[in-house]
Order: structure tokens, then C-alpha cells, then sequence
């Protein structure tokens, strides 16, 4: 099978990726390549496919129809290497459990609402992913967790419960656990979307100094437009499944050349 | 024939309505746990097997909670004790047709314990890439626990209750030790199915105030 991406390779490549759920096509023949190390936001009204971009990386939601990749379900290329598909003999053919398992090991996501584990105190939220899936000593994994924990600004509050913990902590706990599993790519999706406004800056400040003291791939859903513009080197204006227009932020945000995203712009600064 | 309340013939019949009693805890502890646990597979089992497993377990379960628990351990007694092993006791044979009835409905409350986790926790083990068991294990099944443990508890209360029903296959429970005791006496209905209720009364009650208290208590924990 020859590998698409084998010098100087995107970390991430969309080939040609169709999405639907049901009768709605959500993504149609989408193609695009992210590089290593790059921040890339993506924007666009609700329902522009922007979030199942991310949950398709995540393997949270597959490619669709999958049987015939080459002509018609599209492929998903994560460091070189199929994400919806693994490679047989010379054929691709959809990715089972086993293989998406290794392949999401690199990928992490911080969710629109936490989705902590209520259940386990704060520390072993960030350890037991490191433990049960990295194969790292409780010991280890809870001394990268107290690191983290500090990172975001929370070590005083590892013995609490999520529960004790308001929005905006909730969200840099989640934060930290995924940093914690040593991503390569990291996804947020619309992370500050579930805040009260003065929560927003807190999640905001920890995710600066992640973009600024890392070399991690980010993929950023989000509707804080001064949050793109300060973190990402790219970003992509989405409609109806398909990239509208995509630049630097300062062209994107300073002289869209796109109606569609002149509109979306001015409505989402009006808010 | 005896037709008032009686002491001399409650305090005679009271040590064999105890009796029956104690085979009624016996049998409520059997049953329950194979409630309990088999009932806590057959949920995890609907949710994780492919269709062609599931479909016909489901339906064996729906005949099991749509057909009377009366018929089930006759059919079962005559049943094994013709075909299988006419050695068994009423009891093992009462015990596990009680436990497999209850887990019928032990599973459905264990399944919206389960259904009602959001599916943003399945989502955060998938993107932890967390085995299958740790996520059933640590973060699946303690947060169902905290939504279906009443519902089994009362349950369980339910099935401690028509333990009597064994009565039909010659498990000598309370009801048993009373027809006895009757058949010899032509006296003592009255006492014993007394006496019979109030011991009922004495072991659930106490359980379900416990059971309202672990609720509440669940409920206040912190997830």
C-alpha cells in the first residue's frame, strides 16, 4: 500500500472523508492535512461538520460507507498511518477495536462537558488512563499527575471529587488527564462552551501555556474568537461539511474573502 | 375446631414457624445472590453481545417475567426430577428458579442504571483508550450501582417475600410448618399464619428502612 504521507508528513490527513448519519451528509469528500505541531482552529456555524472532525479522530464516530475506501468512504491518516482503516495485505479495510486502540493512544480530547469520571477522586482521574492503558506504575503516573495538577493550577485539589469542583476546574482537571497520556495531537472541542463566562479565562489561560510550552498538534473547535487568534497558526472556516476558506488568523479574522464567513463572523462577535 | 386466638397453641407452633423462617433467610440468600449476580451479567451481556446472543436471552427473559413464578417451579420441579436428576432438592431446584425469575427483573434495573450513565463517559474511557473491563469495572458499574441498588434491593425484598411460593414443591418454609402442623392439630392457622406475617413483617421492614437510609445516603455521595 503506498503511504501517502511519507516525507515530511502531515500528522493528520483527511482523504477524501464522508460523514453522514442517516440521510444527512455531514462531511462530503473533505480533504485536508494538518502538520505536526500545528494549532488549527476550526470555526463555522453548528451542524458545518466541525465537531465530527474531531470525533472522527478520536474514533468516536467512523468514516462512512467503509467498505470501499478508495472510491467512496474516505480515509483518515494519523503520523503516516490509516485511523478508519488498517492496512491487509495490500487493501485497507475498516479499522477494528484492536487497531483503533493503538491508534487513539496518540490522540487525546478535552470534551465540551468534562465528562470527568464522577466517581474517582480528582488524582486517579488523571492516573487511571496511565496506569490501564500506558502501562505506567501507580507511582509514576500519580507523580505526572501531581505535575499536571500544578500545570493547571489544581494540586490542592486532588483528593476532592469532580463534583466538588466548579465548571472552569473541572475543565483543566480534564485537561490535565488528557496531557497526562503524552498526545501528539490534542483535540478540544468547544471546551469553554459548558462555562459560566467567568470561568472562561482560567481554561483559556491553562490552554495558552500548553499551546506555548508544547509542541503538541492542537485541533481547536471553539467560539472564542480572540482564544483563536492568539493560539493557532491556521484556521478553517467550515459550511455544510466543507472547507469555506482557510488562512492565518489575522487574514481569516481581519479580511475574510468568503461571504459566508464574513456573516459567521459578524455574528459570532455580535454575541 | 379452634376458632379464637390461642397462646398455648402459639407458643407451641412458634418454634416451628421459626424454623421455616430460617429455611426462608436460606433460601432468600441463595436466590438473591443468583438474582444479584446473574441479573448484573444479563444487563452487561444485553449491552455488550451481538445481537444473535442477546436476541434470544432477552426473549427468554421476557417469558420468564410474563409466565406465573408458581408455574415456573412446578415445571422445573417435575421437570428435572423427570428428566434430569429426580435426587435434587426442592430446595436447591426453588432456589435457583427463584433467582433466575428475580434476575429477569434485577437485569432491567441494572439496564437503566446502565442507561442512564451519560454517554459522555463512555466517550472519555474511548478517548482514554481504557480496556474494556477497566471501563465496565471502574467506571461503568460503580456509577450504575449508585442508580439501580435500590431497585435491586426492593427486588429482593419482593422475591424474600414469595419465598412461600416453594411451599408448591415441599420446601418446608413457614407456610409449610404451619399446613404441618395444622394437618396434625385440625388447630393453629390463626397463630402460625399470624405469627408467619409478623416474622415477614420483623426481617423486610428493618430492610427496607436500611435500604431508604443507603439511598439517601447514595444520593448525598459526592458522585
Amino acid at each position: 500500500m503506498p503511504n501517502p504521507t511519507s516525507n515530511n508528513e502531515p500528522i493528520i490527513r483527511f482523504d477524501r472523508v464522508n460523514k453522514s448519519f442517516g440521510d444527512l451528509k455531514v462531511l462530503d469528500q473533505l480533504s485536508f492535512d494538518v502538520d505536526p505541531g500545528e494549532r488549527v482552529t476550526l470555526i463555522g456555524p453548528s451542524g458545518s461538520g466541525k465537531t465530527t472532525i474531531l470525533r472522527l479522530l478520536m474514533t468516536l464516530e467512523h468514516v462512512t460507507p467503509t467498505k470501499d475506501p478508495a472510491k467512496d468512504g474516505g480515509v483518515i491518516w494519523v503520523e503516516g498511518k490509516p485511523l478508519s482503516h488498517m492496512e491487509k495485505g495490500n487493501r485497507l479495510v475498516v479499522a477494528n477495536e484492536r487497531h483503533l486502540r493503538q491508534v487513539r493512544k496518540k490522540i487525546g480530547m478535552v470534551f465540551q462537558s468534562f465528562n470527568l469520571f464522577p466517581n474517582m477522586r480528582v488524582l486517579r482521574n488523571v492516573t487511571e488512563a496511565q496506569v490501564h492503558t500506558l502501562g505506567r506504575s501507580k507511582d509514576e503516573a500519580e507523580v505526572k499527575a501531581k505535575e499536571l495538577l500544578d500545570l493547571v493550577g489544581l494540586s490542592e485539589k486532588v483528593d476532592n471529587y469532580p463534583s466538588q469542583l466548579s465548571g472552569g476546574q473541572q475543565q483543566r482537571v480534564a485537561i490535565a488527564r488528557a496531557l497526562a497520556m503524552d498526545p501528539d495531537i490534542l483535540l478540544l472541542d468547544e471546551v469553554t462552551s459548558a462555562l459560566d463566562p467567568e470561568l472562561v479565562a482560567d481554561v483559556l489561560g491553562v490552554l495558552r501555556d500548553v499551546a506555548d510550552t508544547t509542541s503538541i498538534t492542537m485541533l481547536i473547535v471553539t467560539h472564542e474568537m480572540g482564544f483563536a487568534r492568539d493560539v493557532s497558526n491556521r484556521v478553517m472556516m467550515f459550511d455544510r461539511g466543507q472547507i469555506v476558506e482557510e488562512g492565518a488568523p489575522d487574514e481569516i479574522f481581519s479580511d475574510p474573502r468568503e461571504a459566508r464567513t464574513q456573516d459567521f463572523l459578524r455574528a459570532v462577535l455580535a454575541e | 375446631m379452634n376458632s379464637g386466638w390461642n397462646n398455648e397453641i402459639a407458643s407451641e407452633i412458634f418454634p416451628m414457624v421459626l424454623e421455616g423462617f430460617w429455611t426462608v433467610l436460606k433460601v432468600t440468600a441463595v436466590a438473591g445472590l443468583i438474582a444479584v449476580l446473574l441479573g448484573l451479567a444479563l444487563a452487561i451481556v444485553g449491552r455488550i453481545a451481538p445481537t444473535p446472543v442477546r436476541r434470544p436471552i432477552s426473549g427468554f427473559m421476557q417469558f420468564v417475567r410474563n409466565t406465573p413464578l408458581l408455574v415456573q417451579v412446578l415445571f422445573v420441579w417435575y421437570a428435572t426430577s423427570l428428566y434430569i436428576n429426580p435426587e435434587w432438592s426442592a430446595f436447591a431446584v426453588g432456589s435457583v428458579v427463584l433467582g433466575v425469575h428475580y434476575a429477569s427483573y434485577t437485569s432491567e434495573s441494572y439496564r437503566a442504571g446502565i442507561e442512564a450513565i451519560p454517554l459522555g463517559q463512555w466517550e472519555a474511557a474511548t478517548a482514554l483508550s481504557l480496556p474494556t473491563h477497566r471501563t465496565w469495572f471502574t467506571v461503568i458499574l460503580p456509577q450504575m450501582m449508585l442508580r439501580s441498588t435500590a431497585a435491586v434491593a426492593n427486588w429482593i425484598i419482593a422475591m424474600f417475600k414469595e419465598v412461600p411460593v416453594l411451599f408448591a414443591i415441599g420446601v418446608i418454609e413457614m407456610i409449610a410448618e404451619v399446613k404441618q402442623y395444622q394437618g396434625q392439630h385440625y388447630t393453629g392457622a390463626l397463630e402460625g399464619y399470624t405469627l408467619a406475617g409478623l416474622l415477614f413483617l420483623a426481617a423486610s421492614y428493618p430492610v427496607a428502612v436500611m435500604m431508604r437510609r443507603l439511598e439517601n445516603r447514595l444520593a448525598k455521595s459526592h458522585f
